[in-house]
């Protein structure tokens, strides 16, 4: 983990970093300006999925997290999930056929190539690096030596922020991407007891109803919690 | 060649430090040395907390500013301990008139022919790790840029011993993470699962879970699980307070 080109990715980063800004987001943003990529995102995983969005360089990163965390499947979650970099340097040729529903707002977003860098420490899954182009396009050798070692960067700044945290709980900087995902969360409690199922059945419920009534995971789980939808036993995946 | 450029090959030379089988000692002897170059003083010692909550001397630039190192650390006085304690950049003291903040400091580093002193921590954000300080033999202030180039080589110092702990640390720290993220979105799903078999609102599922762990002595996660497990339910949250009925908006 620690070449050369990982500590000078960091180094720049604390430097850039001397305003105060969070370390991710400077990450991001070097990323972005050292590799021929549009935007760039971080996000949180657990084996359970995607769990928040750490930072994004721009609402197509941002989208790029959020339709993958309301639809179950996309390039990042196959990099997290398998522990390898998912390359997609043309979307509008590959994505339809690997992830259906993620590849129809993957072009509604402007997404044209995708690029998902799994960040792990052995077995342990903690998060994904996504890079993503308005044009399609690959990357060439030395662009994904490069990008890997972001990746790299982007494990230890998690660590770091981790290191910084004293005992088992989660750190400041990424609380909020957690935050962001509460109301998701306790929604997908509320329907598993409604539907009398588990709690991974009952977030598959939730993700296929937003996607049936187009809508944002977000908005569907607030009108679970509020009463006004409720997901029974007949809506069972 | 110009200071900044100067400035970012120490920079990269720094960096380069933090290889594999990087040894945490070269980094900080090579950072005394070149803040000693680059900052327009004399000496530099710096301290490191051993992560025992103890500071260590673990470079200088001279015997002198060693011995006055460990003479702040024997006398529980003096400007590296104040700059490691409170986080702050302790700029230009003049020795000569440290007398009542420091007096045995002040007259120790008089002593071997030192006239001002700077301290300047290691940190990231709120985590300080250790301190460095710079002497100078000359009267002379520092310039704002050259105080700036003292806490950027201070920032490298810090994010390669980070680096270097996240590194020995890893798989403590990303289980660490995971559990941590583990827990925070089971916290939440149990809120969700109570709420909705005791007919309650979300924050009134939460509050009966708090007390709970709290009067049990269990973590908040554990009941938590239990929770969604339907192992604890919730009659035996209830704390004999009416629960309030489920608001709808």
């Amino acid at each position: 983990m620690a070449s050369r080109r990982v500590t000078r990715i960091l180094a720049a980063v604390v430097a850039g970093a001397a305003g105060g800004e969070a370390l991710p987001e400077v990450l991001v943003r070097a990323c972005v300006r050292s590799l021929p990529v549009t935007g760039a995102g971080m996000a949180l995983m657990s084996p359970a999925g995607p769990a928040g969005t750490v930072t994004a360089t721009d609402a197509a990163a941002q989208q790029l997290e959020e339709l993958q965390f309301t639809l179950g499947e996309g390039p990042c979650i196959d990099a997290s999930r398998t522990g390898r970099p998912v390359l997609q340097p043309d979307l509008a040729r590959t994505a339809p056929q690997r992830w259906p529903a993620f590849a129809d707002g993957a072009a509604r977003a402007g997404l044209r190539a995708v690029f998902a860098f799994p960040l792990r420490v052995g077995g342990i899954q903690l998060g994904v690096l996504d890079l993503h182009r308005d044009v399609p396009g690959v990357l060439s050798s030395r662009e994904f030596a490069d990008a890997l070692a972001f990746a790299d960067a982007a494990t230890v700044l998690l660590l770091h922020a981790q290191a910084l945290q004293a005992g088992a709980r989660l750190p400041p900087d990424l609380t909020a991407a957690v935050e962001d995902r509460a109301e998701v969360h306790q929604a997908t409690g509320v329907v598993s007891v409604q539907a009398g199922v588990g709690l991974a059945v009952a977030l598959v419920m939730l993700r296929a109803r937003a996607y049936a009534d187009h809508r944002p995971i977000a908005e569907l789980a607030r009108d679970v919690l509020r009463g006004r939808v409720h997901l029974g036993q007949d809506d069972g995946a | 060649m110009s200071g900044d450029q100067r400035l970012v090959e120490v920079f990269v030379e720094l960096a380069d430090t933090l290889v594999d089988d990087f040894d945490v000692v070269d980094l900080l002897q090579v950072l005394t040395e070149r803040c000693v170059e680059l900052v327009d003083t004399d000496a530099a010692g710096l301290m490191l907390d051993d992560q025992r909550g103890t500071l260590q001397v673990v470079a200088s630039t001279s015997e002198s500013a060693r011995l006055l190192e460990l003479f702040e650390l024997q006398r529980d006085e003096g400007p590296c301990l104040e700059c490691f304690r409170t986080g702050q950049v302790i700029a230009n003291i003049d020795l000569t008139e440290a007398g009542s903040r420091w007096p045995r400091f002040a007259e120790a580093a008089r002593g071997v022919g030192f006239a001002v002193s700077h301290a300047v921590p290691l940190r990231l954000r709120q985590q300080v790790i250790g301190a460095l300080n710079l002497f100078t033999v000359e009267q002379r202030r520092l310039s704002d840029e050259h105080l700036a180039v003292a806490r950027g080589l201070a920032d490298i110092a810090t994010i390669g011993l980070l680096h270097e702990r996240a590194i020995r640390d890893q798989v403590v720290l990303s289980e660490q993470l995971q559990a941590a993220l583990h827990s925070r979105i089971l916290i939440e799903q149990a809120k969700g699962v109570l709420s909705a078999r005791a007919a309650t609102s979300v924050d009134e599922a939460f509050r009966l879970m708090r007390t709970h762990a709290r009067r049990t002595g269990r973590p908040l996660t554990a009941v938590a699980d239990a929770v969604v497990a339907g192992t604890l339910g919730a009659g035996e949250l209830s704390d004999g307070r009416p629960a309030p009925s489920r608001q709808r908006r």
